[in-house]
């Protein structure tokens, strides 16, 4: 039973995992960019959510009325005034840029916030749970983290496929030239992209801190579990990358059934078997 | 006798290191069919990107209803109102047929054209609209990318390579519909491989020849041996 | 008129002749200077090393890997191993050390070639994660916090302690030197004619006929195996190692990269003065702590914005200076 409850509770962090990917996966999609400090940015919103917890007593969820929108915000800009410029030059420039963020970000929170672990605190909702099976029981926070990210990817299914933002994030994606000559400004399309990708990462990193103890250099942890479920699932397929991050959290948890010391690593042997055996992802779309 | 719609003055365009257009001079009255003739590489595609906005590195004048746009970004050419139908259609393969021609019509600009009367003249497009648009014939595609600029209402169409890669009955078909597109008070450049459908169309004709004009004039005062002889350039 | 078609040019005449004295110079240390000076000369020899390599997988064979840490730790691993456990002279542990890197490299670039750009660097990262973690579970090497080399091991080096350091020095000479040796003979030869070609352009370079494959996997494999060396070379000046010190991103490609990127991508003079740039800040801002590091991470970002090419590029582009050169000129026209 304790091996069904392994499964169980790793298809529930999958669905953080997938909060975590969900971000990436849709900047790769639009603009073939990997942003390097993406991690970073989920435990930078982790700490801003913590700062306004402990600065106004709201609970940690109603946090991201205003992180969301600074954390979007943020990203608008920081794709306007930098990134955008290292677009279109070949893969060195967006890479190196994104890793220059990445240190930046980690040794910045260091600064402010030293490096004590913070948490922050969701009271009944991570103490709450219900059994599922005999020996099986869903918490009410991992049920809320997994449903958050089924319903965070297909809000942005429906952008993608039904709106006209969407229509410009495909058609930017397909042929940068032709869109601009349908007046399409390219800049602003990626700029929209990055704010739309970290108003998801604030979403993931609200739940990082009240999930686990956070720190300044947890990022590049996050960032690869977020790149792997990409990876896993295939290349341009958000629901895909759910079902990336399940397995990831999956092969997480049976990792740590048999030794709790493997639990990462146990991941990344997963994703290293789908690299050898199925190169492009279990679902891919974009060749 | 008014301005006309679109005067170029000794355009100079390279990319990069490469230069494609030596110093080239042309003028289009409103309501005129051009057509730009020359063997490959001789310069009529940069040229049509140009006027686009498309090449970054341009010296010279390309004055639009008076405007110099020869340094204007291409999403706002088309606000001026210039279309491209590009080269080898260049649809969008995520995008359906109809999700094509709405992100024409992005500019938003005011005329006759619109969904509905496009599909009118396209009906087969009305049929697939919800399809991907690669999952369409040739021809369809061709159809497509025509319609996906007239959305924008144009003043000056652009249309390069329109008969590439089609079935002549596709191309004479789309051909017959051409007055119907070109029609309304603008102006239109045809670059077309086939000279001599190119020269029945248009009114007036611009020869290019390794990125200069070396004839243009109209066709009917130009004998095949003239014109062959500024195309090949002996 | 007499063209000559030559590669040298009158700098890089002048250059090679101050490069032999300050070799000279270099090998002789240990007699006119103390230890510290040694391991801070020994030191610059490291990131001259790693640096160097980085900027061929990355400058000229387009492979961006966030994961030469892998080598590094695998390199001081195989020495301690070598050493502690089973009782060899750690300088012979050096080289199998590069070799063992060299020999796992392969499997790991077949698996790892899967991905591309910007996820290929992260998959790199991966995979020196995972070397990191099962070194961490080897409970004979210490575990999750390691070990250190056994005094009697460090005896088989030389019997006196400033004997151990003048081998140690001169061994990390021989990688720093020999590094940016190994890159100009590489890129001079053959070879190198075509990881230029595929840094200039890789599509043209397919269409030309060159095996882009096989270029890539030699070099990755090749620079894996020094990148080995180093790492067991460090094993050997810090004698005590952690899974997390010797698997560590900051010390082994953070500041590789930064160096690079700084000094001048694409160039062997760029590492070069990458590294004497970073030495230099480290020399005045290092008390600073993590405030360094938030500098070095804006001056990188900088660079890339502005003068992608590096310090070193812009030099070359604007005063056509070539220390190292490794193309054909034609003098006499």
């Amino acid at each position: 039973m304790t091996w069904i409850n392994a499964i169980v509770q790793g298809v529930l962090v999958g669905g953080l995992y997938a909060l975590f990917a969900a971000g990436l996966s849709l900047i790769f999609g639009v603009m073939r960019l990997v942003n390097v400090g993406h991690g970073d940015l989920i435990v930078a919103a982790s700490y801003l959510a913590w700062s306004i917890v402990h600065a106004t007593g709201l609970h940690p969820l109603l946090s991201l009325i205003i992180v969301a929108p600074v954390a979007a915000v943020f990203g608008y800009t920081l794709q306007l005034g930098i990134l955008n410029h290292t677009l279109g030059k070949g893969i060195l420039p967006p890479l190196l840029v994104t890793f220059g963020l990445s240190v930046i970000i980690q040794n910045g929170l260091l600064q402010i916030f030293t490096a004590d672990t913070r948490k922050l605190d969701a009271g009944a909702l991570e103490t709450g749970s219900f059994a599922l099976l005999p020996g099986v029981d869903i918490g009410y926070l991992p049920l809320l983290m997994f449903a958050t990210a089924v319903v965070v990817i297909g809000a942005l299914q429906f952008l993608f496929y039904s709106t006209g933002l969407g229509r410009e994030f495909r058609a930017v994606s397909d042929d940068r030239e032709v869109a601009e000559l349908m007046g399409v400004d390219e800049r602003r399309v990626y700029a929209a992209a990055m704010a739309l990708s970290l108003a998801v990462v604030a979403v993931a990193g609200v739940f990082l801190a009240i999930r686990s103890n956070f720190d300044p250099f947890m990022g590049p942890g996050r960032l690869i579990f977020g790149f792997e479920a990409v990876i896993i699932g295939g290349l341009g397929n958000l629901w895909g990358t759910l079902a990336g991050g399940v397995i990831l959290g999956v092969a997480q948890g049976v990792g740590a059934e048999i030794d709790p010391g493997w639990q990462v690593l146990a991941g990344h042997i997963a994703f290293l078997l789908v690299l050898a055996v199925r190169p492009r992802g279990l679902f891919p779309r974009i060749s | 006798m008014g301005e006309p719609l679109l005067r170029v003055e000794a355009l100079r365009a390279s990319y990069g290191d490469a230069p494609a257009l030596h110093g080239v001079s042309l003028e289009l009255a409103k309501g005129e069919t051009l057509a730009l003739i020359g063997a490959n590489g001789a310069g009529k595609s940069t040229l049509l990107k140009s006027i686009c906005g498309l090449v970054g590195q341009i010296e010279g004048r390309i004055l639009f209803k008076g405007e110099d746009i020869a340094r204007c970004p291409a999403s706002r050419i088309v606000r001026l109102g210039i279309a491209l139908v590009p080269e080898g259609r260049r649809l969008f393969p995520s995008l359906s047929v109809e999700e094509n021609l709405v992100l024409g019509g992005k500019a938003r600009r005011p005329g006759p054209w619109s969904l509905e009367s496009v599909y009118a003249l396209f009906p087969v497009l009305k049929e697939r609209r919800r399809q991907p648009a690669l999952a369409m014939s040739g021809g369809q595609q061709q159809m497509c990318a025509i319609g996906r600029a007239l959305m924008s209402n144009p003043d000056l169409l652009l249309l390069d390579e329109l008969s590439l890669g089609l079935a002549p009955a596709i191309i004479k078909d789309i051909y017959e519909l051409l007055p119907r597109i070109a029609g309304g008070g603008g102006g239109a450049i045809l670059v077309e491989q086939d000279v001599m459908r190119a020269l029945a169309t248009a009114g007036r004709f611009v020869c290019l020849q390794e990125g200069h004009v070396s004839l243009q004039g109209d066709p009917a005062a130009h004998s095949r041996d003239d014109i062959t002889r500024a195309y090949f350039g002996t | 008129m007499s063209a000559l078609v030559s590669r040298a040019t009158r700098a890089s005449y002048v250059a090679g002749l101050l490069a032999l004295v300050l070799a000279a110079v270099l090998v002789s240390a240990p007699w006119w200077t103390g230890i510290a000076t040694e391991r801070l000369i020994g030191e610059f020899m490291i990131y001259l090393a790693l640096a160097t390599l980085w900027n061929l997988l990355a400058g000229y064979a387009g492979l961006v890997s966030v994961g030469q840490q892998a080598y590094v730790g695998f390199g001081a691993y195989v020495l301690i191993s070598l050493a502690s456990l089973a009782g060899w002279s750690p300088l012979w542990a050096v080289p199998v050390a590069g070799l063992g890197a060299a020999a796992i490299a392969a499997p790991v670039a077949r698996l790892v070639f899967r991905l591309q750009g910007a996820y290929f660097a992260i998959g790199t990262w991966v995979i020196a994660e995972v070397f990191r973690l099962v070194c961490a579970q080897i409970a004979v090497l210490g575990g999750g916090s390691g070990t250190s080399l056994t005094p009697a091991a460090m005896k088989l080096v030389a019997a006196s302690r400033p004997a151990r350091e003048a081998a140690i020095y001169w061994l990390a000479l021989a990688l720093g030197l020999g590094a940016v040796a190994v890159a100009y003979a590489l890129l001079r030869s053959r070879i190198g004619l075509a990881l230029t070609a595929i840094r200039d352009s890789e599509i043209a370079s397919d269409s030309l006929g060159i095996r882009i494959d096989r270029v890539k996997f030699a070099v990755y494999v090749l620079v894996a195996g020094i990148t080995g060396m180093v790492g067991a070379l460090v094993e050997l000046q810090k004698v005590r190692m952690s899974p997390d010190a010797a698997f560590s991103v900051n010390d082994w490609t953070a500041f590789v990269i930064f160096i690079v990127v700084i000094g001048g991508i694409g160039t062997i003079e760029g590492p070069i003065l990458g590294a004497l740039i970073y030495f230099a800040l480290r020399e005045y801002l290092a008390e600073l702590g993590s405030l360094y590091l938030m500098i070095l991470g804006a001056l990188a970002i900088l660079v890339m914005l502005t003068a992608p090419q590096g310090l070193w590029g812009f030099v070359q582009r604007r005063f056509g200076l070539s220390l190292f050169p490794t193309g054909y000129r034609v003098r006499g026209l």
